[in-house]
C-alpha cells in the first residue's frame, strides 16, 4: 500500500548484519558501524530484529526509552551523542526491559512486518538492521518485508573459531 | 466452598491447556538436562559436550545421550568428532551415532555441513520432535540436550513436548550476556522447567606467556546476576584456549586432558548437576 511504502522510501541505503552463529559481535557492529557512519556525517537508523535478546538499547542507553505513535506510525527512538540516529527495537514495546519474548515464528513475523512498514524513519542515508543468530523466522520475515526497497546488501560477522 | 474452588480452577486448566502438545517422556530415557542460555556464543555447545562427557566419566554405569537442538547452526558433530548420515533401524527410527561413549543426534548428521537451514518456526518444530522421538536412544540415564541460542520455538517445542528434570543456563559475566540469561531463565519459569543453575563461562583469561589474569567478559557479573535471581552458580570456567582448540578438533577437554584445569571444572559441574536433579524414575 502507499502508505506501507512511505515510510522506508526515504531510506536510500538498507544494511543487514548476519552471521549464523551467536556471540560473535552482530550487536557491537552494527552500533559502531551506525555511529561510525553517524560521524562520517550520514543519517542513520538501526532496526533491531533480534526479538528474543535486544542488545542495541543497553548499548546505546536508551533501556528506559519509550516509543510514541503518530501520524505514519511509530517514532523511533533517537541515540548518539546528537540524538541523531533513529533507533527501534522490541525492547521499547516491553512492559519492563527485562521482560522475555518467548514466542513462536508467526508473532515474530507479525512483529518484524509492522518493524519494516510502520516505524517513521524519515529520510536516512542508511538503515543497518540487527539480527538475531540463525537463519529463521526473523532473517526470512525480514528479508521479505524488506524485498520492495533499496536493499544494498549483507555484511557478516564471525570470529576465527 | 474451598475444595470446590480448587476442582474448579483444575477443571479451567484443563479446557485451557486442550490443544497444547502433551508430555511424554522420551522412551528409554530415563532424565533430560537441558543445557541452555538466551545468549548466543557463550559457550552451550562447549559445555553440553562436556558435561555429558564428565557425567559418563564420573559413573561409567550410566549410559549418556547427546541431542544436539541446534537446528540452525549444529555444532555437535564438529565437536564430538562424528560425520556422516545415521542408519534407520527395522522400525524405522534413527540410530544416533557414538562417540566416547556417548549416544548422539544432531540436525548436522542429516544436512550438508555448508547448508544453511532456513526454515520457519512449524517446519522446525517438526525437525525438533523427529529427533526427539524418531531415534532408537536404547536406556539412557542422561540426556544431554543443546539447545539454540533464543527463546523461541525450539526451546518452547522441547519444553512443551517432554519432561525436563533440570536446565542448565550458560553465561558469560559479559552485561549484554546476562540479559538474554535473564529472558532464558524467565522463559524456564514460564514452562515450568526446574534451572539447576548457572554455569559462568569464560570467567577469566590467563596469559599463557606471564599468568596475568585478564576479565575479558568482566568480573562475577553471573554471579551477581544468580544472586537476583536466586539461583545457584554450577561452576566457573576460564577462558582457556585448549577448550576452544580441544572442541574445534573433536576431542573435548573432559576426553582429551582429563587432568587440566578445565577438565576438572566440567567434573565439578556435572556433580553438581547430579547433586541438583530429582532421584530418578525406577
Amino acid at each position: 500500500t502507499l502508505a506501507e511504502r512511505a515510510n522506508l522510501a526515504g531510506v536510500r541505503h538498507i544494511l543487514l548484519v548476519l552471521s549464523g552463529k551467536g556471540g560473535v559481535g552482530k550487536s557491537t557492529l552494527s552500533t559502531e558501524l551506525a555511529l561510525a557512519l553517524r560521524n562520517a556525517g550520514k543519517r542513520v537508523g538501526i532496526l533491531d530484529v533480534d526479538l528474543c535478546g535486544p542488545s542495541i538499547p543497553r548499548m546505546l542507553r536508551v533501556r528506559d526509552s519509550a516509543v510514541h505513535q503518530c501520524d505514519s506510525g511509530w517514532v523511533p527512538v533517537f541515540v548518539g551523542q546528537d540524538k541523531a540516529i533513529a533507533l527501534m527495537s522490541i525492547g521499547f514495546l516491553l512492559e519492563r526491559p527485562d521482560d522475555a519474548v518467548v514466542w513462536r515464528g508467526p508473532k515474530k513475523n507479525a512483529l518484524i512486518k509492522q518493524f519494516v512498514t510502520d516505524v517513521a524513519w524519515g529520510d536516512l542515508d542508511f538503515l543497518i538492521v540487527d539480527t538475531p543468530p540463525g537463519t529463521s523466522d526473523e532473517h526470512i520475515s525480514t528479508v521479505e518485508a524488506l524485498r520492495p526497497y533499496q536493499l544494498l546488501g549483507a555484511i557478516l560477522v564471525t570470529t576465527p573459531q | 466452598s474451598s475444595s470446590r474452588d480448587e476442582a474448579l480452577r483444575d477443571k479451567r486448566s484443563r479446557i485451557m491447556s486442550r490443544g497444547l502438545p502433551k508430555q511424554k517422556p522420551i522412551e528409554g530415557v530415563k532424565q533430560v538436562v537441558v543445557v541452555a542460555s538466551g545468549k548466543g556464543g557463550v559457550g552451550k555447545s562447549t559445555t553440553a559436550v562436556n558435561i555429558a562427557l564428565a557425567l559418563a566419566a564420573n559413573d561409567s554405569t550410566k549410559e549418556v545421550g547427546l541431542l544436539d537442538a541446534d537446528i540452525y547452526g549444529p555444532s555437535i558433530p564438529k565437536m564430538m568428532n562424528l560425520k556422516g548420515n545415521p542408519e534407520l533401524t527395522p522400525k524405522n527410527l534413527m540410530r544416533p551415532l557414538k562417540n566416547y561413549g556417548i549416544a548422539c543426534m544432531s540436525m548436522g548428521f542429516l544436512i550438508e555441513e555448508t547448508s544453511p537451514v532456513v526454515w520457519r518456526g512449524l517446519m522446525v518444530m517438526s525437525a525438533v520432535e523427529k529427533l526427539l522421538r524418531q531415534v532408537d536412544w536404547g536406556q539412557l540415564d542422561y540426556l544431554v540436550i543443546d539447545m539454540p541460542p533464543g527463546t523461541g520455538d525450539v526451546q518452547l517445542s522441547v519444553s512443551q513436548n517432554i519432561p525436563i528434570a533440570g536446565a542448565v543456563i550458560v553465561s558469560t559475566p559479559q552485561d549484554v550476556a546476562l540479559l538474554d540469561v535473564h529472558k532464558g531463565a524467565e522463559m524456564f519459569r514460564k514452562v515450568h522447567v526446574p534451572v539447576l543453575g548457572l554455569v559462568q563461562n569464560m570467567s577469566v583469561f590467563q596469559c599463557p606467556k606471564c599468568k596475568h589474569e585478564t576479565h575479558i567478559f568482566g568480573a562475577d557479573g553471573v554471579r551477581d546476576l544468580a544472586k537476583t535471581l536466586g539461583l545457584d552458580i554450577l561452576g566457573d570456567v576460564p577462558l582457556h584456549i585448549n577448550i576452544r582448540e580441544t572442541c574445534d578438533s573433536g576431542q573435548p577437554v573432559v576426553i582429551s586432558q582429563p587432568q587440566s584445569d578445565a577438565a576438572k571444572a566440567y567434573l565439578k559441574i556435572a556433580m553438581e548437576i547430579l547433586r541438583r536433579l530429582p532421584v530418578p524414575p525406577a
